[in-house]
């Protein structure tokens, strides 16, 4: 346990000792605020919930999540630096481990710091407390999800845009399977495929988690979606850590 | 005479290439072994696979008894390895380089305190302790590389190229820290500079095209040369035709 953490402190550190956790915070902030205030008409609605809000939480998500996870391995790869790193006495899997962890703790101070919407909505009502406490389990789970997609797709390349652009259009596909667009399409040609496609979204099990409804399927299915592209990640540094 | 370091016929293929090619050899306690080849003839590449980083086509190496593939991170544990160019992380200081080394390796608290300074000692770094890595110079990240594996007191060593980039005092220091600890460990040093396996080795492999075409104390290599000289002797070696050489 102990390297795993040591990797998790050294990377969280990380992001803050470069503009990039700040950068990532600010623009985060300002993308939630501006879409629940105007596109999600918070005050129009006028509603205490925070329904707005985390209805396009998933999809800032997908374009910011990917730019917190390009460097975890590219970075390492373009430094050499993966080569002192998987020399030390530590498994891959714990390296693995260590580096998400550090971004999934940093995408929980990002979602800490959007408290001011909850005590806006409180101040202006009284709304059920219970269903935002959900919701943001299900945004922590969402974006855990995302991370272990953007950190394998960092393994692929050692070119931190090249990592971004993947992981985002990787995040997109599961964000988007349950789309009418996508869906209405499937089943039109292939109506298996339809019924895959809505069960693979993120973001049709993220919304039950914004209703309030904690469901144990859709908790098996977040965690075995990280622990599934964690165990891609190990794969690829076994396979092509030293090219 | 303990042997620390076992390679048997350790193999790397890229492709149709074969960079390394059937490379057999120990080093015992005490042994300080020069490993000297021109570049592209597979000595990084050894080494790599020695440290567990490439995987080896055929062959295998143990550290200490431990196998690298199947029980690495025991293997890894006897081994203070630097890696080629000596990367670090630009962005940490010294300091909180060395801590996150020591925290890796299990050392906590004060005991983690104790041995980061004591690497930071021996490679010379106080003065640049809280400085970040991006700032200093060439000479100063390869002691920084070298005070990192160094840190656990390993009973094994593998240096790619130590003193590359040293001016002549640093590489002087370096020379004398690595004949101090030499009875107490088995050490590998890649280098081009020749001088630098007659002051410090005790033994010398010279490699070329992937195989191993002499191993020898150095004053016996250069023996092999009429002139007497190490640096003629290792032209003549890597020279040769491949029939010849092997």
């Amino acid at each position: 346990m102990t390297p795993v953490l040591a990797v998790m402190r050294r990377e969280f550190a990380g992001y803050f000792a470069t503009p990039v956790a700040w950068v990532f915070i600010v623009i985060f902030l300002v993308l939630q605020g501006t879409l629940t205030f105007s596109l999600g008409g918070f005050f129009e609605r006028d509603q205490a919930d925070l329904i707005p809000f985390f209805q396009f939480l998933p999809w800032v998500l997908v374009l910011l999540v990917p730019a917190i996870t390009m460097r975890l391995w590219a970075e390492e790869r373009r430094l050499g630096t993966i080569e002192l790193l998987l020399t030390l006495p530590l498994s891959q899997g714990q390296a693995v481990i260590g580096k998400f962890l550090a971004a999934w703790a940093f995408t929980l101070v990002a979602l800490l710091l959007t408290f001011p919407f909850v005590i806006t909505v409180n101040l202006l009502g009284s709304p059920d407390n219970g269903m935002i406490v959900s919701g943001y389990l299900g945004s922590l789970l969402v974006a855990g999800a995302f991370l272990a997609i953007g950190a394998a797709c960092s393994a692929l390349t050692k070119s931190q845009v090249i990592a971004f652009v993947i992981g985002v259009a990787v995040c997109f596909v599961f964000a988007a399977s349950a789309f009418p667009v996508v869906t209405d399409f499937l089943s039109h040609n292939l109506p298996i495929l339809a019924t895959i496609a809505r069960k693979l979204s993120f973001v049709d099990r993220f919304q039950n988690f914004v209703r309030g409804v904690i469901r144990l399927p859709d908790l098996v299915y977040l965690a075995s979606q990280i622990v599934f592209w964690l165990s891609v990640n190990t794969l690829l540094l076994e396979h092509k850590k030293a090219d | 005479m303990e042997k620390l370091i076992e390679i048997e016929g350790l193999t790397k293929r890229f492709g149709a290439f074969t960079a390394v090619d059937g490379v057999t050899f120990t080093v015992g306690r005490g042994e300080v072994l020069g490993f000297l080849g021109p570049n592209g003839a597979g000595k990084s590449t050894t080494m790599k696979m020695l440290a567990g980083f490439v995987v080896p086509s055929a062959g295998r190496a143990r550290l200490a008894g431990h196998d690298v593939q199947k029980d690495t991170v025991a293997a890894r544990r006897m081994l203070g390895y630097l890696p080629e160019g000596a990367p670090l992380y630009p962005e940490m200081t010294v300091r909180a380089f060395l801590h996150f080394i020591a925290r890796v390796r299990g050392f906590a608290g004060s005991e983690a305190a104790r041995r980061v300074g004591r690497a930071l000692e021996l490679a010379n770094l106080e003065g640049v302790r809280e400085l970040p890595i991006e700032t200093l110079s060439k000479g100063f990240k390869r002691r920084v590389g070298l005070a990192q594996a160094l840190l656990h007191d390993p009973p094994i060593l593998v240096l790619d190229e130590p003193t590359d980039g040293l001016d002549p005092n640093q590489k002087h220091e370096v020379r004398t820290l690595i004949n101090q600890m030499a009875p107490n460990k088995a050490i590998i040093i890649s280098t081009h500079i020749l001088e630098e396996v007659e002051a410090v080795c005790s033994r010398a492999i010279i490699i070329a095209r992937g195989r191993v075409i002499a191993d020898a104390p150095p004053a016996e290599l250069a023996r092999r040369h009429p002139s007497g000289s190490l640096e003629e002797s290792f032209r003549a070696l890597t020279t040769a035709p491949l029939a010849e050489a092997a």
